[in-house]
């Protein structure tokens, strides 16, 4: 795989929102408007890369058994790092995501490039991972931090936009809207795909209790038997 | 007393953590197929919400705050919440099998769940007392449950229903939810009148 191509999968083929299914919580949460979908796609970003590059870097120093925890900590202190700096030099923003940007560090985003990427491959690799993946996000929650401001305040950024400004759609700004564009952008993205049937209804593959989740559902389907 | 009845209904209706707050939408999506497993879940959950309220306020409060060591809030948290998981797990499995057994599957699943560390950080962020925080745990585990016992009957009608192609899944799961959360939408403003 070249470099590019590394970059370039979590934008479109393995999107981390709309194809492999990661960090719901702050897509749904974050996307009223595009301000604080960009805030939350940077800040995620940037914490995704730097513990993509570290996690790599002691990949072959932490303990197998013990590497979750491992990864938990590190990622909790580069979220700590980011909150304190956007405390600090954006406050707005700070305001508007709230309890959000502490719990970037319960992102299953970032813990599962740590566990399906960063901690397989080099330096380099991981970051260019971690910056794709991060793009990937950041391009979701932008795209649906459009959608939702265009038609729910009939503003772009802060800009009125002429015919929708006196006729928004206010439900797309609050909660029942974003669980609803975003079961529309999965559903284009399936339909763009050519209806594939996918295998997995839910996608699990980058959390780390996926084993124990797909463990619970099998044994229901035992039981129900 | 009123005081703690708004928080607590309201913890439930108006803010609840996944239909309003898209907190813990990962076992909402994921557990909520059969009824058994999504009450089990929940139970689960409401059960470490509030041991780990009433340990972490304490830490916030009494450890981390005098010290001037704020910052260090979300790292502590998440930390002491997964260890105390599995704290539990084993005591649970020692003392308790019976319980263990119904909740002990659901345990490492909410380790890394933004619900449980959501509600924790809201308890600091929001000022409340000691008691005030373990009711606004114990309604955003009732909410919780109630979001996922409702969706989890909405869930069985989908299954025997005609869906297109590129809806099927997620996407129509999706939808169900919204219009689920915008039935919890009318709950808005109804609780603080009640107690004026």
């Amino acid at each position: 795989m070249t470099k590019l191509q590394n970059f370039s999968k979590g934008l479109i083929k393995e999107n981390p929102v709309l194809v492999l299914v990661l960090g719901t919580c702050p897509t749904l949460a974050t996307s009223t408007n595009v301000m604080s979908a960009l805030g939350m796609g940077a800040a995620t970003t940037a914490v995704l890369l730097c513990s993509n590059i570290v996690i790599s870097a002691l990949r072959k120093i932490i303990p197998d058994k013990v590497r979750i925890p491992c990864f938990i900590v590190l990622i909790a202190g580069f979220v700590t790092m980011v909150q304190m700096l956007v405390k600090a030099f954006a406050p707005v923003l700070d305001q508007a995501l709230g309890i959000y940007l502490p719990l970037i560090v319960v992102n299953c985003i970032i813990l599962g490039r740590a566990e399906m990427f960063a901690q397989k491959n080099s330096v380099i690799d991981s970051a260019i991972d971690g910056l794709g993946m991060g793009a990937g996000f950041t391009l979701t929650l932008v795209m649906m931090g459009t959608i939702r401001e265009v038609f729910g305040s009939g503003t772009w950024l802060g800009f009125p936009i002429p015919v929708l400004a006196d006729n928004n759609i206010s439900i797309m700004t609050m909660a029942p809207g974003g669980f609803f564009v975003f079961g529309l952008l999965i559903a284009i993205v399936n339909k763009l795909s050519g209806d594939k049937p996918k295998k997995k209804e839910f996608g699990c593959a980058g959390c780390p209790s996926a084993e124990l989740c797909g463990k619970l559902n099998k044994e229901e389907v035992k039981a129900d038997d | 007393m009123t005081n703690l009845i708004i928080i607590l209904f309201s913890a439930i209706f108006i803010n609840n953590y996944i239909l309003s707050r898209f907190l813990g939408i990962c076992p909402f999506l994921g557990v909520s197929k059969k009824l058994n497993s999504a009450v089990g879940m929940s139970l689960a959950v409401i059960f470490v919400m509030l041991i780990a309220t009433a340990v972490t306020w304490p830490i916030q409060m009494f450890l981390l705050n005098p010290q001037n060591l704020g910052y260090l809030q979300t790292i502590v948290f998440i930390l002491v919440i997964a260890a105390l998981v599995q704290l539990v797990e084993i005591t649970l499995k020692r003392y308790i099998p019976s319980l263990y057994k119904s909740l002990g599957v659901y345990l490492p699943l909410i380790t890394t769940n933004c619900a449980i560390l959501g509600v924790t950080i809201l308890n600091i962020d929001e000022g409340y007392t000691f008691v005030e925080a373990m009711v606004n745990s114990l309604g955003s585990g009732l909410g919780f449950m109630l979001a996922m016992v409702m969706f989890s009957g909405v869930r069985s009608k989908l299954e025997g229903a005609d869906i297109p192609k590129s809806f099927k899944g997620l996407p129509i799961t999706l939808i169900a939810a919204s219009i689920t959360s915008l039935s919890f939408m009318g709950f808005g403003g109804v609780i603080e009148n009640l107690f004026k």
